[in-house]
């Protein structure tokens, strides 16, 4: 019963190759699906590429599905899987900015190790900012301790916080999906072309 | 047609293929490892060890970087640096299958290469930030948060392209 490295049904040692094996595979999806160029990424938010939304979606669709069908056939405890805590207040905050970074660099960290992965000077710009942002937060890091504490929720799930079971969660969030891959179509056609 | 020049010549795939094989990479990735994928993670242990090794006292001394130093282990030897090894490979591979592989700088034709360069170091400087407030970025935070249902990862993923929607207006002319 998986998961597998946890269980030690594979050897801790494997961690690590396994590590660059899924590596190559995630960073050949998301540089086929376009994910190392910029101004497709960015087109999300001004509706000329919905490339972002369907692959994203798309993998947290079938994700989902997968590992609850596996949990439910015995293949995989769930409960033996990581889920991030929730600190509600760090959470927003850091999105905020991590969204401003979206649209200000046109990249997030993944896709700007895909681009640099090709040759993409602003990829590779934007990696050395993503480290210079990390020392920034480092040492200002006694000003937001705080923050970055505050309202831990622990590792929850939505069942937890708002008591929506797990088949539910994933019904409605595949509905939402495909909602939004009829209606970002229709924008889609309704939008001048931008070429990049 | 300018559709057909080379410049314009899109050999992507379908993004719900795409999509699709994500999805099942991050299944496997849970059914083996028990976490998810990340990409942010590698960039801090990367700052760690550098800074760690200029200036150790600094780091050991630090409330933030000393979470991540421990004895007899290197910063950079952590799960998320040999994943990050093969995404960079993994993308080379992807592009220089379809001939996208080599140097340039993408921009939209109406700014400056320059803008562009300096605008995708704020971009980075702000993600780098962001990430680290909130313990993860797209691919560690919101898709993996998401793939077991964390409530953490629905928030970071509203929020985060909530807030790109809402300033997308003010960077307009870098894009479109």
């Amino acid at each position: 019963m998986g998961p597998l490295i946890p269980h030690e049904i594979l050897s801790p040692e494997w961690n690590n190759v396994i590590a660059v094996f899924i590596g190559l595979a995630f960073g050949f999806i998301m540089e086929a699906s376009g994910f190392s160029s910029s101004r497709k990424l960015v087109g999300v938010f001004y509706g000329y590429d919905f490339a972002v939304l369907r692959v994203f979606f798309t993998a947290a669709i079938v994700s989902m599905i997968g590992i609850l069908y596996l949990s439910k056939l015995g293949y995989l405890n769930f409960d033996d899987l990581y889920v991030q805590p929730t600190y509600l207040r760090s959470a927003i905050i850091g999105s905020v900015i991590m969204g401003l970074g979206f649209v200000t660099g046109g990249f997030c960290p993944g896709t700007s190790l895909c681009a640099a992965g090709i040759g993409k000077l602003d990829g590779l710009v934007f990696i050395i900012g993503l480290m210079i942002g990390v020392v920034i937060f480092s040492e200002m890091f006694p000003l937001l301790e705080k923050t970055f504490n505050a309202d831990n929720l622990g590792g929850v799930t939505l069942k937890d916080t708002f008591g929506i079971s797990y088949e539910m969660t994933t019904v409605l969030f595949t509905v939402i999906g495909v909602i939004a891959f009829y209606v970002t179509t229709i924008i889609g056609r309704k939008i001048r072309n931008v070429w990049y | 047609m300018s559709y057909w020049n080379e410049d314009h010549k899109h050999t992507y795939w379908n993004p719900y293929f795409g999509g699709f094989m994500l999805g099942l990479l991050l299944i496997f990735t849970f059914y083996t490892t028990g976490r998810g994928l990340g990409a942010s993670g590698a960039m801090k242990s990367t700052v760690v060890f550098a800074l760690h090794e200029v200036a150790p006292t600094h780091v050991e001394k630090s409330r933030y970087y000393s979470r991540f130093v421990e004895k007899e282990k290197s910063p950079l030897n952590t799960w998320l640096i040999f994943e990050v090894l093969g995404v960079l490979a993994g993308a080379f591979l992807s592009g220089a299958l379809s001939g996208r592989a080599k140097f340039r700088l993408q921009h939209s034709p109406k700014i400056t290469s320059k803008r562009r360069i300096i605008f995708a170091l704020l971009g980075g400087i702000l993600f780098g930030f962001g990430s680290q407030m909130a313990r993860g970025c797209t691919s560690g935070a919101a898709l993996s948060g998401l793939s077991v249902m964390a409530t953490a990862g629905f928030l970071t993923m509203i929020v985060i392209f909530g807030s790109g929607y809402a300033f997308a207006y003010f960077f307009r002319k870098n894009w479109i």
